[in-house]
């Protein structure tokens, strides 16, 4: 693929233009972060981040939606009738997006666009999306993307790389979706000869800075059971205050609850984010809760990010090393250390607490 | 229906249970497919339970909706929220859907509130059933321990409806005390079909009962079985099963013919919310119907 150079001020016209055909979407500051928010006219994208502090899967899977709306009023025709959020599926791009979160959609795909259901919500606002990738030229020291299935410079899940030298731009089409955003943008100019070879050697070095790993290789021959009932789970688990905010900032988590908001007589049927690490996540009418334990509920998200998905889709962990969750922790769990305590797990060798309890 | 039936060593997730393809829609246009039924009859059972009889609005739908025993269905009420629940019913009877609630929730209250002529929104069936094809010709055992009548009510109707193509048939059920019992009315009804064991046990006995008193897997000891010609349904609390389903493996029933149904908090009824999951099953797509050794293989799921 043709690398395509972007000096500042075509990047600036290229940004205007596209917002004409789609809802442009970039990271830009709020407070002292930087989120994911629409470019209104004249805006740009922030380019020098490491990261947004919330993932971007809001743009395809909003915090919360509204699914259907209906009236309680017993004298209109249409009382108690659910009526359709007319939603808006217009094209989207989300511009500065990194390679790890771009790579979270495809792993979130495989639940929402399974063969059994497909979710017209999640799959037809993912349609509408082209994703162009920013590559990371340094990391976080909570990053751990290279051994969880990409990279800083990962393009699978992209539909454009963009890549950052100095003040220049290089651009890379991955898929066709991505063309048509290079040619809306107006963007042409043939990167130099030598540029290609330049971005190979930016690509080693931001791996090179890449200083945190997990190891996966064992996941997926470990026993369920054996991992389920590891005696390591209530001890790396006691300081977890059940606050959520690791499956909220995570790009892959995708839980959701379904909940009927009424005001007054007429209400809205919302689909919000949840987090499993509520006890009322599970509770059951009756008072029965499967989940009744802390360390059950924490080891439910590991168990399922990290072994569940492994065996189910015969793939990799259901994390992309964004790094999110370690850095919004406020009790320091680390999904490096559990990962690595799973994949070394061997209930063999350890008669610790299996034997006393 | 045939990997719910093999044994295997449970290192791959996705070999533990196939899920059906029965009644799947495929891409489906939005959420709303749902059945506008309306309330024909309420029928009150106990303080807490009541049965409500349901009939599709739509003409065409009576025969659109079909299902299977031990599937459920998402009973929707705008304004309070939607609810899983098991169908209580024959599969062969089209024109009445009947579903058994207790008064636990949100919903649930609001429906007991409810008046005959009630509209409501059924979604579904979804998930899996019990294999009363795979049953026939052997003894069958169903056993239910107070709500758990509800669920194993409508593999109960099919196996009184095709009573031929079974062997032996026990219908087990207990409950705490006798105001908790549900179907009361219908009790003489079934003692008298020929040839079905119906047993009822009550924990803890009032001064008019005169039936049996303990715990329901004393009913178990009174039974000469065959265990390789016999499937067992057993439906009720979590803490049952294990009782019920060890006797019966004590008494030499495999764990593969021995099938569950399972209750779990769901919103969505097709595997996307992840509220259900027990390990990396959905519990409304690989469930509620598991067989006990499935069940026994995956933590947390009684």
């Amino acid at each position: 693929m043709n690398l395509i150079q972007i000096d500042a001020q075509s990047w600036a016209k290229g940004i205007e233009k596209l917002k004409a055909v789609y809802r442009t979407f970039g990271p830009k500051k709020e407070k002292n972060d930087l989120e994911f928010k629409e470019l209104q006219a004249g805006e740009l994208p922030e380019l020098h981040f490491q990261n947004t502090r919330m993932s971007p899967k809001a743009l395809v899977y909003p915090q919360t939606q509204a699914m259907f709306t209906y009236s309680l009023d017993e004298s209109r025709e249409d009382c108690r009738i659910l009526k359709e959020v007319k939603r808006d599926e217009k094209p989207q791009a989300a511009i500065g997006i990194r390679p790890c979160d771009a790579l979270a959609f495809k792993l979130v795909q495989r639940n929402f666009d399974s063969r059994e259901y497909q979710d017209v919500y999640w799959i037809n606002a993912y349609e509408a999306t082209t994703l162009v990738g920013l590559a990371c030229d340094h990391p976080c020291s909570t990053c751990f993307c290279t051994s969880a299935g990409t990279g800083p410079f990962g393009e699978e899940g992209l539909d454009v790389l963009l890549i950052q030298q100095n003040d220049t731009l290089y651009a890379k089409a991955i898929t066709q979706k991505g063309e048509s955003l290079i040619q809306a943008a107006g963007w042409k100019s043939a990167a130099a000869k030598d540029a290609a070879g330049n971005m190979d050697a930016l690509k080693t070095k931001a791996e090179s800075e890449i200083s945190a790993f997990v190891e996966t290789d064992k996941l997926k021959q470990k026993k369920i059971m054996e991992i389920y009932e590891a005696p390591f789970w209530e001890a790396e688990t006691f300081s977890c205050i059940n606050c959520g905010t690791c499956t909220f900032v995570c790009p892959t988590c995708w839980c959701f609850d379904i909940q009927d908001e009424t005001h007054g007589k007429s209400g809205v049927r919302m689909r919000n984010w949840d987090t499993c690490m509520s006890p009322l996540f599970t509770i059951h009418a009756s008072g029965h809760n499967p989940r009744e334990h802390k360390y059950e509920r924490v080891r439910q998200r590991f168990m399922h990010k990290l072994k569940y998905y492994v065996d189910k889709y015969n793939d990799g962990i259901q994390c992309v090393g964004c790094g999110r969750c370690i850095r919004s922790c406020p009790v320091n769990i680390d999904i490096r250390k559990i990962c690595n305590k799973m994949n070394s797990f061997d209930p063999q060798s350890c008669s610790c607490e299996v034997a006393s309890s | 229906m045939n990997a719910i039936l093999h044994a295997y060593e449970v290192t791959k997730e996705e070999d533990m249970v196939e899920p059906l393809d029965y009644n799947r829609r495929s891409r489906m246009k939005n959420f709303d497919k749902c059945f506008k039924a309306e309330i024909t009859n309420i029928i009150r059972l106990t303080e807490m339970e009541k049965l409500f009889q349901l009939r599709m609005i739509n003409e065409d739908d009576k025969n659109r909706f079909t299902f299977l025993p031990g599937q459920f269905v998402m009973l929707e009420l705008p304004g309070y929220g939607e609810v899983p629940i098991s169908i209580s019913c024959s599969p062969s009877i089209k024109s009445i859907i009947e579903l058994c609630i207790r008064k636990a929730g949100k919903v649930t209250e609001a429906l007991h509130k409810a008046k005959r002529g009630a509209v409501v929104g059924i979604r579904g069936p979804f998930g899996t059933h019990f294999p009363m094809e795979k049953m026939k010709k052997n003894n069958v055992l169903l056993i239910a321990g107070g709500l758990g009548l509800a669920p194993l009510r409508a593999p109960m109707t099919y196996v009184i409806e095709n009573r031929a193509d079974f062997k032996d048939v026990h219908i087990f059920y207990g409950a705490k005390d006798p105001t908790q019992l549900l179907f009361d009315y219908q009790y003489e009804q079934w003692h008298r079909i020929d040839d079905i064991n119906l047993q009822i046990i009550v924990e803890k006995p009032d001064e008019l009962w005169t039936g049996p008193v303990g715990l329901i897997t004393k009913l178990l000891d009174d039974i000469a079985i065959d265990p390789d010609k016999t499937y067992a349904i057993v439906c009720g609390p979590p803490v049952m099963f294990k009782f019920v389903c060890n006797r019966l493996k004590d008494m030499g029933v495999p764990m593969q013919r021995m099938f569950v149904s399972l209750e779990r908090r769901m919103h969505c009824g097709m595997g996307k919310c992840c509220r259900c999951n027990i390990g990396s099953t959905y519990t409304c797509l690989d469930g509620p119907v598991f067989d006990y050794w499935s069940v026994m293989n995956l933590k947390e799921a009684i």
